[in-house]
């Protein structure tokens, strides 16, 4: 009960916070008057001023397009850049070395798209000059780029047999300045005062409360002896003296500015985290009521999305309707993790060594890889969230799911980051597929298709399924070539059908620009850096050229007027049909894959 | 039943003609089909010599690569089929197109000296003349005389039309014959451009392009074909990569891949795309109708505005006389008699009707004009009445406003209850005719349009779809919208002018409407180049037929309604069998991914929920139904999808279950029972 209580709440804290945002969000598309422009008009015109951004331009889609791309070059090669210099730049007090080129393009690549996949554990790779003005600034502008693509789509559906789409820089400045930095500023705040650190100091040492013994191991690195009896600095086992055996009495502390960096992590549906475990590590995500933040301004802004769409498009009701289909989709989502990590596995109960019943003291069920802080409830959601949003950062161990818990993560970002998205990209993918459905729907119902009075024909088609298809063929190109690489079997933690989940997950991840990690699997190797970084290149900004196309040719038609032989895209039947198209070409794409992957994990844990 | 087996036979031939590259290329899923079918064919060679694909037997491959070329076959019948009909009908029209001699002439002074010449060598401008019982060369305007012409060999309506230099009956069509009189004819198109050489390329589907939509489909279906190979190459990849997590062989063979890729390809609505389209074409040539493009039959389908001419498609063509109303204390008795009078020599539907009127009602019957040395007075657009003098007496019917105007120019009286009978009848919809005799007004004739019985309620199941209709007539505002209102049309569009109905088209279109009109005139040509669907009255002139985008050959005005139902069916046609096309894939999945992946993994024998016979089997069961839910859809694509005048919501609901639901259904159900059959046959 205490559980569903809790599913409820975060529920229903999203959607009472969406819908504001949703229709402050339209006001700032649209340049007009907010409780903020007393404060920031004048630096959005000091902006425009000392970048000589012509306010009032309408791009056609070919330039916004241009400027999208030259904006996002420009920052992955600063971000290389950044990153193999960072040893001779300042803010280094861990003087850690320069990146490598794979990593770096990775890494870079992996921002620019608001993909936020980690190769690296962060504390002990970037210097706090990286982490700060290298992904900090990417984690706002590529969120930003986003939301700027999806103000031009609604403008195309409004637009009536003009050209323009608006302006880019005007977008992005708009969007940053008066939603992201703002709304970034509350959380952060919050977010420090709840406990999240936020210091320049460099790694701390503590005492540990009891020493440990490791040894070396076969990887080059220590594992720790279980059973190990410590006097002083000898170890033994079982009266035998471990010859090789270490004595670590000192825990490293990592510090830095996170508390920023985990708020538009969130928010921006970035999820690259501060430290290598992301939000389960307890600077980033000590409380319950860090927590909650978090969760929610995970999905925060993409669900808003679904409501300045609506307002964007003079069509309040189509942006419900694609609220409803997306939170449809997350809740069924969310509700088969839940059930099945409540239900852990059917190992964990035979043995009897885990009790797996929930009590007043334990949350029960599959509790491995899961922080004690946190429980089954609120790791679930989590989880659900953050690959429902192409967000990726963590506040549990993907790797660690039951089979079906991990095979609805996985399915949640090949489906195209669509069940809320990416801030922005999630709300244009979804349309994509809402193009896809009316247009067989509106075949059905004998009419040739429309949606929001414009006509759906070859051109629209073209860019539609070039949106909606880019994700599965990212994924599976990549991750086709990278099963034929030999020994990537070597850089995997399991065999099996867990090992093949393990790659699965790596290139879904990316291919959804989702970034989070099953984990398990080695990533940071050249070979699989730059093809992974390909990918998430690719998935991002195929679907960006389709979305400005789509646009561009929508805003040219004239508007056909609607009747009562018009299909309508507001209604359950519509919801339920994009729901249902989305699961569709999600489970023609990615069926096989995952029948090796979870599917068959699934069957072999219930043999 | 005998042209039924030629044409058969015809598109058995042809399906084998087909498989020919070149033409398959045109269609890129059957390609796809096509190519996967040469590649298990040489597969199947190289098995036959002991070149085995990955663990499957020989007898396998082979019965893969027939299935495949059977399901490619399929697919061309399907389409030799829907072309067999149109080309029976172009067969038909060329036995009309034989060569004609012409008559050349100089000029029509000159119309004794001829010139004979071969109907295939006239250019625009030449001038013949034909005569009784000679066929008319090509397509032109008759500009002097007038003659009776069997049109029959291009509508196939066998009574026989007046053609007559001037007005908007002045077009003839090669081909057809002339049976009394003759007429001089200027020719008014080049070689092989006639009406019949188009109408034969149109009906033999040579014209055909693809249509915005189609090619809109074809994206998508191309897009899902492209997705489905990467999805089995990436297959062939993990299988090869998850057998290496388990220590053993990739059990995977290229075979079963093939087959699995075409068996998720769309083949189902590929393969009949083609069918759809040419069979929509021969439904609307069926009904009489000629399309000039396919675009113009997507875009009926797309039609909300329906501007329909009052007279012939709402009303009867003619208005009857329902009341005699006496005014001024005139005895009704001699108001029928003076009405009838005039109404005796008065050959116009609404006269005679006038004379029944008066028959019924008070027993007069039985005069002749030349009972009483009566001289008829026709009516002219000066004086706008007609009548009749007789022995000093001069009756006239007219318009309120001539009589009125007659009557008061001999010091009469126009009485003010006459006024008000007058705009009575005019509020209720019908047509007052004031009767007057010796510059006496004795009375009025209502003249009442009849509705058209049933059009009321077609008018409701439009307005359900979502389309509305605008009556357009020539009657005063009040006139019309009291039939307007009794018709149940949406809207009217009264005292139309060719210019008002222009701007009224270009009004509705701005709105964002599409707007469809039936016109005959020359006068009709701007207004039939500015709608979205045009169709022009074969009757029409050559210049309507020109700006018009459909040629309707019975020139029946309430054709439209079809048209917009031929194009609607069509689409949903088309969208219903995509949607049952791609549901079919979750069944097809479900044979076999088990059967692929259960060697790796035997717990996935679980997802084997149909428990199909064996691993080969499964396949084998899932690629022939796909080949023979080909043959067994060719019916609903050559008749298309069942078609009900409701709202649009209701017709989603209705399709989706049917199709979508069915889809998934339906190979669930079929590839067991075709395991079944495998099974019970022992052929696995």
């Amino acid at each position: 009960m205490s559980a569903i209580i809790q599913y409820a709440l975060y529920f229903a804290v999203l959607i009472a916070l969406a819908i504001p945002l949703g229709k402050f969000m339209a006001r700032v598309m649209d340049g007009e008057h907010t409780f903020l422009s007393p404060v920031l008009a004048p630096v959005e015109r000091g902006v425009y001023r000392l970048l000589r951004i012509d306010a009032g331009e309408q791009m056609g889609w070919k330039r916004y397009l241009a400027s999208v791309l030259a904006f996002s070059g420009i920052g992955l090669v600063v971000l290389i850049a950044l990153q193999m210099l960072q040893a001779v730049l300042p803010g280094n007090p861990q003087h850690l070395p320069g990146v490598s080129w794979d990593l770096s393009f990775n890494t870079a690549a992996s921002f620019i798209t608001n993909t936020n996949w980690q190769s690296y554990s962060g504390e002990t790779t970037l210097s706090y000059l990286v982490q700060f003005m290298g992904l900090t600034v990417q984690n706002f502008v590529s969120a930003g780029t986003g939301i700027a693509v999806m103000f031009a789509l609604i403008r195309g559906f409004r637009q009536v047999k003009e050209q323009g789409l608006g302006s880019f820089w005007v977008d992005l400045t708009r969007t940053v300045l008066y939603v992201l930095i703002p709304l970034n500023l509350v959380f952060g705040i919050c977010l420090a005062a709840g406990g999240v650190i936020s210091n320049f100091q460099p790694a701390q040492k503590a005492e540990l409360v009891e020493p440990v013994a490791v040894q070396p191991n076969a990887d080059g690195g220590w594992s720790v002896i279980d059973g190990a009896q410590i006097e002083g600095d000898t170890v033994k086992v079982d009266g035998k003296v471990v010859e090789d055996a270490r004595v670590v009495t000192e825990q490293f502390l990592p510090q830095g500015p996170a508390a920023p960096q985990v708020a538009i992590k969130q928010s921006g549906t970035n999820g690259g985290g501060f430290f290598g475990v992301n939000s389960a590590h307890p600077y980033e995500n000590p409380s319950a009521f860090t927590n909650i933040i978090e969760m929610t301004s995970l999905l925060l802004i993409p669900a808003a999305c679904c409501f300045t769409f609506g307002i964007g498009v003079k069509n309040t009701k189509q942006g419900k309707a694609i609220f409803a289909a997306m939170f449809i989709l997350l809740v069924i989502f969310t509700g088969v993790i839940a059930v099945n990590e409540h239900a852990g596995t059917p190992q964990l109960a035979d043995s009897g060594a885990v009790n797996i019943e929930m009590t007043d003291g334990q949350a029960g069920g599959n509790m491995e890889g899961k922080e004690s802080r946190f429980g089954i409830a609120t790791s679930s959601t989590w989880s659900a969230y953050t690959t429902a949003a192409s967000n990726g950062s963590v506040n549990s161990m993907h790797d660690s799911y039951t089979p079906l818990g991990g095979f609805v993560q996985m399915l949640q970002m090949a489906l195209g980051e669509v069940v809320f998205g990416g801030v922005g990209c999630g709300l244009y993918g979804m349309i994509g597929f809402a193009i896809l459905t009316v247009f067989i729907a509106g075949l059905m119902v004998g009419r040739t298709p429309e949606f929001l009075g414009k006509k759906i024909e070859p051109g629209e088609m073209r860019w539609a399924v070039v949106l909606c298809l880019a994700t599965p063929f990212a994924i599976l190109v990549c991750s086709a070539i990278a099963c034929m690489v030999p020994g990537l079997a070597d850089q995997l933690n399991n065999g099996g059908a867990h090992g093949f989940s393990e790659v699965l997950y790596a290139f879904t991840s990316c291919g959804g620009n989702n970034g989070s990690a099953f984990a398990g699997m080695n990533c940071n190797i050249p070979w699989i850096n730059v093809i992974l970084g390909l990918e998430m290149l690719f998935a991002r900004f195929m679907p960006i050229v389709g979305t400005l196309a789509i646009a561009g040719s929508l805003a040219k038609k004239g508007k056909v007027a609607e009747s009562a032989g018009t299909l309508s895209t507001t209604n359950g039947m519509f919801v339920f049909l994009l729901v249902f198209i989305v699961l569709l070409i999600g489970a023609l794409s990615f069926f096989p894959a995952l029948a090796l992957g979870p599917v068959a994990e699934f069957f072999q844990m219930i043999a | 039943m005998a042209m039924q087996k030629d044409m058969m036979g015809r598109a058995v031939r042809d399906s084998f003609a087909k498989l020919d590259p070149r033409v398959q290329i045109q269609n890129p899923v059957m390609f796809l089909v096509w190519l996967s079918a040469v590649m298990t064919s040489v597969l199947a060679v190289a098995s036959v010599f002991g070149v085995q694909d990955a663990g499957v037997p020989t007898y396998y491959v082979v019965a893969i690569a027939v299935i495949l070329w059977l399901t490619d076959l399929f697919s061309n019948f399907a389409e030799a089929l829907a072309e067999g009909r149109g080309k029976a009908q172009a067969d038909s029209l060329r036995a009309a197109k034989k060569d004609v001699e012409a008559h050349r002439i100089e000029s029509v002074e000159d119309k004794e000296h001829f010139t004979v010449v071969p109907g295939t060598e006239l250019t625009r401008g030449d001038l013949v003349i034909v005569r009784a019982g000679e066929q008319i060369p090509g397509d032109g305007d008759v500009i002097e005389g007038a003659a009776s012409v069997d049109e029959s060999a291009i509508t196939g309506e066998s009574a026989p039309v007046v053609r007559e230099a001037g007005g908007d009956r002045s077009a003839v069509t090669g081909g057809t014959t002339v049976l009394s009189d003759w007429i001089i004819v200027k020719i008014s198109s080049e070689p092989g451009q006639s009406f019949l050489d188009k109408m034969i390329a149109m009906v033999e589907g040579a014209a055909r392009k693809k249509t915005p939509n189609e090619i809109a489909l074809e994206i998508f279906l191309v897009a899902l074909s492209i997705v489905f190979i990467l999805v089995t190459l990436a297959l062939y990849c993990y299988s090869c990569f998850s057998a290496g997590l388990n220590d053993m062989a990739n059990p995977t063979s290229v075979t079963t891949l093939v087959a699995l890729l075409v068996c998720l390809a769309p083949t189902t609505i590929g393969a009949l795309l083609s069918a759809i389209g040419i069979a929509g074409m021969s439904r609307l040539n069926e009904a009489n109708v000629l399309a000039m493009s396919g675009r113009a039959i997507e875009a009926a389908g797309d039609v909300d505005i329906l501007m329909l001419d009052k007279t012939g498609t709402i009303t009867l063509g003619n208005r009857q006389a329902s009341e005699f109303i006496p005014v001024d204390g005139v005895d009704p008795a001699e108001l029928a008699d003076a009405a009838q009078l005039s109404s005796l020599a008065d050959e116009t539907p609404e006269g005679r009707s006038i004379v029944v009127l008066a028959k019924e009602q008070f027993g007069l019957r039985g005069r002749t004009l030349e009972d009483k040395g009566m001289e008829f007075i026709p009516f002219t657009a000066a004086t706008r009445m007609s009548g009749v003098n007789y022995e000093g007496n001069e009756i006239r019917k007219g318009a309120a406003d001539s009589v009125r105007a007659y009557v008061e120019a001999a010091g009469g009286v126009f009485s003010a209850e006459c006024d008000e009978v007058v705009e009575r009848i005019a509020k209720a919809g019908g047509t007052p005719l004031v009767v007057a005799k010796n510059r006496r007004v004795l009375g009025v004739v209502y003249l009442k349009d009849i509705i058209k019985s049933g059009v009321k309620e077609k008018f409701a199941d439009l307005r359900k779809m979502g389309i509305k209709t605008i009556m357009v007539t020539g009657d005063n505002p009040l006139t019309a919208a009291a039939i307007a209102a009794e018709a149940g049309v949406d809207d009217f569009l009264a005292e139309a002018t060719p210019e008002g109905k222009l701007e009224k088209i270009r009004e509705f279109q701005r709105e964002g409407h599409l707007v469809a009109m039936t016109g005959d005139g020359t006068n009709d040509a701007p207004a039939l180049a500015q709608a979205d669907v045009a169709v022009a009255m074969n009757t029409g002139t050559q210049a309507a037929k020109e700006a018009g985008n459909m040629v309707d050959l019975d020139s029946s005005p309430t054709k439209l309604i079809d048209i917009v139902r031929i194009g609607k069916q069509l689409l949903m046609t088309r969208g219903s069998l995509t949607t049952f096309s791609v549901a079919n894939d979750v069944a097809k999945y479900f044979a076999i991914i088990p059967a692929l992946f259960s060697p790796i993994y035997p717990g996935l024998g679980a997802l084997n929920i149909l428990g199909l016979a064996s691993p080969l089997s499964a396949v084998l069961s899932a690629i022939i139904y796909n080949a023979l839910v080909i043959v067994a859809l060719i019916p609903a694509a050559l008749k298309g999808v069942k078609y009900r005048e409701v709202p649009s919501g209701q017709l989603l609901t209705h399709n989706l279950l049917v199709w979508g639901l069915g889809g998934i259904i339906a190979p669930f159900v079929f590839i067991k029972l075709i395991d079944m059959l495998l099974a019970f046959c022992g052929i696995m």
